[in-house]
């Protein structure tokens, strides 16, 4: 690796802080600066092929795998990572489904997962469960069989359902 | 006397309540550390080079070019091995990195540290390896008389179990020839850790595995240093199912930091992950089963031969598994088994969930869907008349002295409504979202089969936990060097403390090995055996308690739930309350009861306990394009007791849906022993849209005699015959034999 590269440097605004990126070199992807030199290890390294969506992260609202997104790329761009879907001691009402519903095992797969349905949500605040696993197919898990997982969500879309005076059914 | 009863009503803590993980907060808030999230000052990036021949010797290797890149640290090479060479579970059979013979795609040969990740690859390309390349062994038939390609010879294990008559015939004879191919692990988290060289020479590692002591002994021997020198941590574990039980990166990572004196973390990338475990033992399996003209099962012959590639890991323990239970869970009077576990040139194979048992499975159920065709028998009838049943003795000549509630399980499936007909909505359909299908060649089937599996370690292993319960002024700590892999031992653990102390708040210590082992987080044994252990070391705690009270108050006290009572009922106490201002520190090791190996006709009380599931599966099958969607598998599954329902139905869920890849996605590739599709776009994985509802008819809870809480293992059932539930639904679907592992769209297209 050539120094000179090595010393290029970009900027990034990752959960509205901007981080000054130095040591890059060419083709490093969002995902490994994101966990190596930001220190943001929530977003997951399961395949970093785009095959699995652990490494889920919104870039300007628009969710993508950010091992397949280039660093460099996204300078100018909003990056939301799983860090910052929640404050220091609260959940959402989808990360406390997940808990309560046994939606977690080894847990390698959640922040993916939770990236993916709360920006899900936003868009189709009460699924059918087809609809729900549809939206989830882009995100692997190997421990659960997704059905806690299917349930946090259901969990949720009744909450939002009852909150807005709603029916009960969310089916 | 006065009897104290614990409070009636819904139990809010202990054991049988919905407990949540005490780590979930973290996991949802991305906060867990997994071993691929660990940080060190200083540190350095390993990398491995493998071979990409499948046979050849090495004949030179030149680490000059990669030497001189500015910013490696070390490359190391087999001479650089401090100790022995060689490595492995259950015999040390597998070089640390091959010194002379390549023996499978992806043998370690030599490992790099360097500053930067890319700078660690971009060195293991410029190590020039000079091989002379031979054709590989790649089939495990031919491998049994083939010329060795190791020094331990070919055959790993020859087993032999002959049980009453072999030479009876039956009135009706159905036979088969079954293959199950190569199945991954595929955990989430990619193997990954760090080693940290200490002052007094000795390593610290932190690591992702199912077994610290382990490791700590076959890391200690390929280091030749003392074993209390090589401290392992477990590391957070990103899934587990028997793919991390076998030593992978660990002596790399201990060599690379101890050579460099500096921090080494190293994280296989997918494809590297899919070369550095051992897989799913690949099999080939031919059966003859006699019936009587009643129905009733006489003989069962069967063959089996597991692929067990290059090394021999688990095998010989696989092999004893797929053997001592290829008839199923049912009653045969007579058998003739025979099985070989060989090496090949292909990747190693050893442990996953399921352990050799699933691979009979698939073969006896077919066998016995087969039976009851030609004895014009229902399915579940035929199996409800061979069911095993406690009191019985299975082919190796053991009892079974514990439950054993086939017949409960399998009445209850067989009893639990079907879902409903194929509805209009395009996106329900086979295809799916592809929208591929336009209906008319979809046919619905509906499948059976039932299982048996031994839980925890068996033929003689001396197989133990210890656990630590330290009591500090209201303050309680456990630590056991269970590893917790995401199946729950954690929570566990507080619901165990709850039940016995009646204390909420508990600390876990990490998991390392300063304590002593606990054994694999592996066949379906930790809540049993670590499960136990802590059950112990808190019943350990009160004893103690017991006997400073009796000093002191002149009262013998004993425990009823978690109150402490006097005998004549003078005197109640909520442990809770006595311990405040007290400190103990119990340590117990706990046993199962003693096993003995098989003897040279596969005979002897070899297991320990069995638990069984049966499982049905409704498909929908698009015949001309060959295209499966699984609509619905329910299961009734023997657990003993429930310890915690929402985790239960977890393993389950999780469990079927493995066995569902199996049965239709899953399989590794392999041309001349090289992997073809060692990643997640070819190696196909259940999504969420592949998976179907999954039904649980019933949990029998009979409590298992000797085991902790009464709780059977239930991890691994849910895996076994799931698979051979979806084949029979496909088969009755298409009426196709469909005697091979995952089934392919041409199988059915084509068939």
């Amino acid at each position: 690796m050539d120094k000179d590269k090595r010393s290029t440097g970009y900027s990034l605004s990752v959960n509205d802080t901007s981080h000054e990126i130095s040591k890059s070199w060419l083709g490093e992807s969002l995902l490994y600066v994101l966990r190596e030199k930001l220190g943001l290890y929530g977003s997951k390294n399961a395949c970093e092929q785009g095959e699995c969506g652990s490494c889920s992260v919104l870039m300007d609202g628009v969710l993508v795998c950010s091992c397949l997104v280039l660093a460099a790329n996204a300078t100018g761009r909003d990056i939301k990572t799983i860090e910052s879907i929640s404050d220091d001691d609260s959940l959402t009402d989808v990360q406390k489904a997940f808990v309560d519903a046994g939606a977690i095992q080894c847990g390698f797969c959640t922040p993916g997962l939770l990236i993916t349905i709360h920006d899900f949500l936003e868009t189709n605040p009460e699924p059918n469960v087809l609809e729900i696993r549809e939206a989830i197919s882009g995100n692997l898990c190997r421990c659960t069989g997704y059905g806690r997982i299917v349930e946090a969500v259901q969990i949720v879309s009744k909450q939002k359902s009852v909150g807005q005076g709603g029916s009960d059914d969310s089916s | 006397m006065t009897v104290v009863k614990e409070t009636v009503g819904i139990r809010q803590s202990g054991i049988g309540v919905s407990a949540v993980r005490p780590d979930a907060q973290e996991k949802v808030k991305g906060d867990f550390i997994f071993s691929s999230d660990l940080s060190s000052e200083g540190m350095l990036w390993g990398q491995t080079l493998r071979s990409p021949h499948a046979s050849a010797k090495i004949l030179s290797i030149d680490i000059s070019d990669a030497l001189s890149i500015s910013g490696v640290h070390a490359v190391l090479t087999a001479d650089d091995v401090p100790g022995e060479n060689i490595f492995g579970l259950e015999r040390a059979d597998q070089p640390v990195l091959a010194d002379d013979f390549i023996r499978y795609a992806g043998e370690p040969v030599a490992i790099v540290a360097a500053d930067h990740p890319e700078v660690a690859r971009k060195a293991a390309d410029a190590i020039r390896v000079e091989y002379e390349i031979f054709s590989p062994l790649i089939d495990s038939y031919a491998a049994i008389t083939a010329e060795a390609i190791h020094p331990e010879g070919n055959v790993i294990r020859h087993l032999n179990i002959l049980h009453g008559d072999t030479e009876v015939v039956g009135d009706v004879v159905v036979e088969g020839e079954y293959e199950v191919g190569m199945q991954d692990q595929a955990f989430m988290g990619t193997e990954s850790g760090m080693a940290i060289p200490s002052p007094d020479g000795g390593i610290d590692l932190q690591i992702s595995t199912q077994w610290l002591h382990s490791d700590q002994e076959q890391v200690a021997t390929a280091l030749n240093i003392p074993m209390e020198m090589v401290r392992v941590t477990l590391a957070g574990v990103g899934g587990a199912f028997g793919g991390r039980e076998d030593v992978s990166m660990h002596v790399h990572l201990c060599m690379l930091a101890l050579h460099t004196g500096k921090p080494v973390k190293m994280i296989y990338d997918r494809n590297e992950s899919f070369l550095g475990h051992v897989h799913r033992h690949p099999a080939r399996i031919w059966y003859r089963h006699h019936a009587s003209s009643e129905g009733r099962l006489v003989k069962v012959e069967a063959k089996v031969i597991l692929d067990g590639g290059a090394y021999a890991s688990t095998t010989s323990a696989v092999l004893a598994n797929a053997c001592c239970f290829s008839i199923g869970p049912y009653s045969v009077p007579n058998a003739s088994v025979e099985g070989w576990g060989v090496r090949t040139n292909n990747p190693p194979c050893g442990a996953m969930r399921g352990f050799g048992n699933v691979q009979t499975c698939f073969g006896v159920e077919a066998q016995m869907d087969k039976l009851a065709k030609e004895l014009s028998l229902d399915p579940v009838e035929f199996r409800l008349a061979n069911a095993l049943k406690s009191g019985d003795t299975i082919i190796t000549g053991q009892k079974i002295t514990g439950t054993a509630p086939v017949r409960e399980v399998l009445m209850s499936l067989a009893n639990h409504p079907l879902p409903e007909p194929p509805s209009d909505n395009i996106l329900e359909r086979p295809g799916g979202t592809g929208r591929t299908t336009d209906g008319s060649h979809v046919k619905r089937g509906v499948g059976f089969a039932a299982s048996i599996k031994n839980l925890m370690f068996s033929e003689g292993f001396d197989d133990f936990s210890e656990a630590r319960c330290i009591v500090n002024d209201g303050f309680i700590a456990i630590q056991t060097a269970c590893v917790e892999v995401g199946q729950g031992f954690v929570t566990l653990v507080h619901q165990i403390v709850q039940e016995i102390l009646g204390i909420e708040k508990v600390d876990i210590l990490p998991a390392d090995t300063s304590i002593g082992s606990a054994g694999s987080t592996s066949a379906s044994r930790q809540s049993w055996m670590s499960g136990g252990a802590v059950m112990k070391a808190c019943e350990a705690v009160v004893d103690s308690l017991i006997s400073d009270l009796s000093n002191e108050q002149g009262i013998t006290f004993e425990r009823i739930g978690t109150v402490l009572v006097a005998p004549d009922g003078s005197a109640s106490i909520p442990v809770t309350d006595a311990l405040q201002g007290r400190n103990y520190d119990e340590t117990v090791v706990h046993r199962h009861a003693p096993t003995v190996p098989l003897d040279k006709n596969g005979q002897g009380d070899a297991h320990v306990s069995f638990a069984f599931a049966a499982h049905r599966a409704v498909v929908d099958v698009d015949e001309e394009l060959g295209l499966v969607r699984v609509v619905e598998i329910a299961t009734s599954q023997d657990v003993g007791r429930v310890l915690n329902p929402i985790q239960a139905r977890g393993q389950i869920e999780g469990g079927i849906t493995q066995g569902l890849g199996l049965a239709i996605l899953e399989e590794i590739v392999l041309v001349d022993g090289k992997i073809q599709n060692a990643n997640f776009t070819d190696y196909l994985l259940p999504t969420a849209m592949d998976t179907p509802t999954i039904e649980i008819a019933a949990l029998i809870e009979e409590p298992e005699p000797n085991a902790p809480f009464g709780a059977k293992g239930i991890g691994e059932p849910p895996v076994i015959s799931s698979t051979p539930a979806v084949v029979a639904a496909i088969r009755d679907a298409t009426g196709l034999d469909l005697n091979r592992v995952p089934i392919r769209p041409e199988d059915i297209a084509l068939g």
